[in-house]
């Protein structure tokens, strides 16, 4: 962080200093940034490579957690979860921002966006007990859909087979609401002089959407993907309580930070365990940095 | 198909400039704008507004119930008034009125929390946004990274981190880690590279106006759709969270409600066949889950008119 520590190092004139003023907007910030980001980062990849004793490990760490018969499953089920959910998300969400975006009627587009919404309301916990309660056929208002599936009790609906989709409904139904709002502020943002343009030139509304509305969504599109994956990779709470209602159905070892968690509260392996997040960190990292390569995030200016 | 036939028509009603000049030229082309609205359209937002809206209705109904009722009733049928104040006189003494004490301490963190991420989330955003200094992309890029981490992954060495400083059990344990928001500061230099106008600020500083001048008078006066965005998830996020008190928060009294409803749902006897004395029927919990979520959908309900205000409504057009 080169910014607050260039502070110390000003000139006594003012005119001589042009970042100033950018350094005080963002002081506070980096200050937080430090503290609750960089600090807890380097702790993680301390105790990756450290053991018990806080004696450097090597990679010990990494192929204890590598070698245990859990992971790689883990790492297929995130995966797995992770394509059917992305592909989900930006489909219906860019898909539902544009349709009602060219809604006539702006109370009923108003209306549908608050009601989209109101599952991001019951992120985490609530959502999960909902869902519980949404996938047993006895107690369900779907119990009809789910039993003309052929799934007439809870543990056929929950069968490891069908956590990935699930999963994704899960998350979709949580998230899909805020993202619409984000991309209907995006879509309000571009201008409709150049979209009268475009249809006076006879484009119609599919010609619109595919080369001028998307294009300039692109920027939040990559920035919905990036927050979801890493969101994504972190999967917990929707697993650990299908398998809580469920004695054991669904693995309590299903993602991969349900493994992190075993090691480090059971197993009593904390560098294990952060040696998992470790990874989870870098895989992140490196889908990022393809995002923001190809979509140009940083050249704009 | 996705159609925007309906969008010309309110800007030629509006009375717009460019609308009236589409009029006026009255192109071939635009053949559909006078058709009835798209049924494949209304078709796929009802199917959605169906799979979005259902299980809350469910969840609001399932409140009113016994939990007979829940499994041999209609899903979708109210159960009785004096169900509901069943379910209610046995959650509010649970545990003495454990349920208000959750929702007091969520409140607390939440909004405290909030008013301390916008404070200096948007001096951040627009700094990254706005402004040239030294260490910048630096940390635009490290916002980035720090954005993109599972916060999972940094639970247990946040515990650690707070732990050394003796602060576990404050609530600012959880409190400062909520304030540092970088998904926040990302959306709001978003917003300003994309949307403020750079001319703006450059005439404002040409007229005399210090960098700061130009911020107040300028610049934030403009975000507020921005502030709202970033306040509304930031809220969103901090009374959600989960895990940050879970573990760092270890007194039942300092429980925000996220946490309290994963200690309702453990004594339900359906998920827990080992439950004791202090048994919560499903409804129970259903009633709580609607009082967990209710303070976020006002919230939604109040910033609403923020949102669709557009951001940056018309300050880009002539």
């Amino acid at each position: 962080m080169s910014a607050p520590s260039s502070v110390g190092g000003g000139r006594a004139r003012r005119l001589s200093w042009p970042g100033r003023a950018g350094h005080g907007f963002v002081a506070p910030y980096v200050v937080l940034l430090i503290a609750f980001g960089l600090v807890p980062t380097v702790y993680a990849i301390y105790f990756a490579f450290t053991d018990a004793n806080e004696r450097f490990a090597g990679l010990s760490n990494f192929t204890t957690a590598a070698a245990d018969f859990r992971f790689l499953p883990a790492i297929g089920h995130v995966a797995l979860y992770l394509l059917v959910w992305l592909v989900a998300l930006v489909v219906l969400v860019v898909g539902l921002a544009l349709l009602l975006h060219g809604l006539a009627a702006r109370a009923a587009d108003r209306a549908l966006r608050f009601l989209y919404y109101i599952p991001g309301a019951l992120a985490g916990a609530a959502s999960a007990m909902v869902w519980l309660f949404m996938l047993d056929p006895t107690v369900s208002p779907v119990g009809f859909l789910l039993r003309a599936f052929g799934l007439g009790t809870f543990g056929q609906v929950i069968a490891p087979g069908h956590l990935p989709i699930l999963l994704a409904v899960i998350a979709f139904w949580t998230g899909a609401g805020g993202w619409i709002v984000v991309m209907y502020g995006a879509l309000n943002n571009i201008s409709a002089d150049l979209l009268e343009a475009a249809r006076i030139d006879g484009a119609g509304p599919w010609q619109i959407a595919r080369h001028i509305q998307l294009p300039l969504l692109r920027k939040w599109i990559v920035y919905m993907v990036i927050l979801s994956f890493a969101a994504g990779t972190q999967l917990f709470v929707e697993p650990q309580l299908l398998s809580q209602a469920s004695n054991g159905v669904a693995g309590r070892d299903y993602s991969l930070n349900q493994l992190s968690y075993d090691f480090a509260f059971q197993n009593n392996n904390v560098g294990s365990a952060a040696a998992i997040s470790v990874e989870l960190l870098v895989v992140g990292l490196v889908v990022a940095g393809l995002f923001v390569a190809r979509s140009g995030f940083f050249d704009a200016d | 198909m996705p159609t925007e036939t309906r969008r010309p028509a309110a800007a030629v009603t509006a009375g717009t400039a460019a609308g009236s000049a589409a009029r006026r030229v009255g192109r071939p082309g635009r053949p559909h704008r006078r058709r009835p609205p798209n049924p494949l359209r209304a078709l796929v937002l009802t199917a959605f507004l169906l799979f979005f809206v259902l299980p809350v209705l469910w969840l609001l109904l399932a409140a009113t119930k016994t939990d007979d009722q829940l499994v041999h009733g209609d899903p979708l049928s109210f159960g009785s008034w004096s169900a509901l104040r069943h379910n209610w006189d046995a959650l509010t003494s649970y545990q003495g009125d454990a349920i208000f004490r959750w929702l007091r301490n969520s409140a607390l963190y939440s909004f405290l929390a909030l008013a301390i991420t916008l404070c200096v989330t948007i001096p951040a955003g627009y700094a990254l946004a706005m402004t040239e200094f030294r260490g910048r992309r630096t940390l635009l890029a490290a916002t980035l990274v720090v954005m993109l981490m599972p916060n999972a992954t940094l639970v247990v060495p946040l515990f650690l981190e707070i732990n050394a400083v003796h602060l576990v059990g404050s609530m600012w344990s959880v409190i400062l880690p909520y304030s540092f928001y970088p998904f926040g500061v990302y959306l709001t230099y978003i917003y300003f590279s994309t949307a403020m106008p750079r001319e703006l600020l450059a005439a404002a500083k040409l007229d005399g106006c210090s960098e700061f001048g130009a911020f107040r008078r300028i610049a934030l006066p403009l975000a507020a759709p921005v502030v709202a965005l970033v306040g509304f998830f930031s809220f969103v996020a901090n009374w959600t969270n989960y895990f940050l008190p879970y573990v760092l928060l270890p007194d039942s009294d300092q429980f925000p409600v996220q946490v309290g409803l994963g200690t309702l749902l453990n004594n339900v006897p359906q998920f827990n066949p080992t439950v004791g004395s202090l048994e919560v029927q499903r409804p129970e919990l259903a009633l709580a889950t609607l009082l967990a979520i209710t303070p976020v959908l006002l919230v939604f309900l109040f910033s609403q008119r923020f949102l669709v205000a557009g951001m940056l409504a018309g300050a880009t057009k002539e």
